[in-house]
């Protein structure tokens, strides 16, 4: 297989970093990155940006707004239960 | 006793949520409300769209769990409920514009000569939480809400790519490349805030 322009690298970028990826697809992308610092950069900041995606905990929803949710799901309930009593 | 939520006991609330134990929907509720919450925001981004969709969403769900036959998770299906509650919602702010489906992706040498830096050592450490938290939602909230969407779903909220594709009726080739559009173009705001200072040695390569 024939070198990969950046170009072609980076079109194929998210199957470099699905781990599911074929070993030979990986070794023909592998030849391009160590070959290159800008791809290898490119990889390395991009796995970063996943990572700090990955590793943030979603904020709390503010207690008022949860109480409304739970008061909205309660009137659902009653409404039907009382559908399935008539 | 703090066990991680596993999709057995998962499968076990919605049972019992189905033969009517609020208590069972409640625990359901308190699991996923702040991922929905989040992922509301992230596409509708306005707080009051976020409130309304939280609540729809899981109004619905509750309405239709007789309907849910549990082979897929619940939270995935929390989730489209969520997602499609959020479109309709977005669309009606953009004033009915429609979103166009498959745009052909451009990478053009423009994605080549972008920002390359490596980053400081832990950026996450030298940010507070909430800094973090600010930094990460400004950078998804410059995206177009197409390729919002899709990171949104596969790199957030960790749907594969075939449940994306269903959830957002796009095919799976349109939310690869929007994906990769997306996951670019974060890179790139966050190399601007993360990158080592005075070591930008690979820019003029």
């Amino acid at each position: 297989m024939s070198l990969l322009t950046c170009k072609q690298f980076l079109q194929e970028l998210n199957d470099y970093l699905d781990p599911s990826i074929d070993p030979e697809t990986k070794r023909h992308l592998e030849s391009h990155v160590s070959a290159c610092p800008n791809c290898f950069v490119v990889v390395d900041t991009t796995m970063k940006t996943l990572k700090v995606y990955k590793g943030m905990e979603p904020q709390e929803v503010p207690e008022d707004l949860k109480n409304r949710l739970w008061a909205a799901v309660e009137r659902k309930m009653a409404a039907k239960k009382k559908k399935v009593q008539t | 006793m703090s066990t991680t939520p596993t999709t057995f006991d998962e499968a076990a609330l919605v049972a019992k949520s189905q033969a009517g134990d609020g208590a069972a929907f409640s625990e359901l509720v308190n699991r996923y409300q702040n991922k929905i919450y989040r992922l509301a925001k992230h596409i509708t981004q306005n707080d009051e769209d976020a409130e309304d969709v939280l609540q729809e969403a899981f109004l619905k769900a509750y309405e239709h769990l007789d309907g849910f036959q549990g082979n897929s998770k619940f939270y995935t299906w929390i989730v489209r409920i969520a997602v499609n509650e959020a479109l309709m919602k977005l669309r009606k702010r953009r004033g009915d514009r429609t979103v166009p489906l498959d745009e052909p992706l451009d990478t053009g040498e423009e994605t080549v000569k972008r920002e390359i830096a490596v980053w400081e050592d832990n950026p996450e450490q030298q940010y507070s939480q909430e800094e973090m938290r600010g930094i990460l939602d400004e950078a998804v909230q410059s995206l177009k809400p197409d390729f919002r969407t899709v990171f949104v779903l596969r790199d957030i909220e960790e749907l594969s790519t075939e449940e994306t594709a269903e959830t957002l009726g796009i095919s799976v080739p349109a939310v690869k490349s929007r994906l990769l559009r997306a996951r670019l173009a974060l890179r790139e705001k966050l190399t601007r805030k993360f990158k080592r200072k005075g070591e930008d040695v690979f820019a003029n390569l």
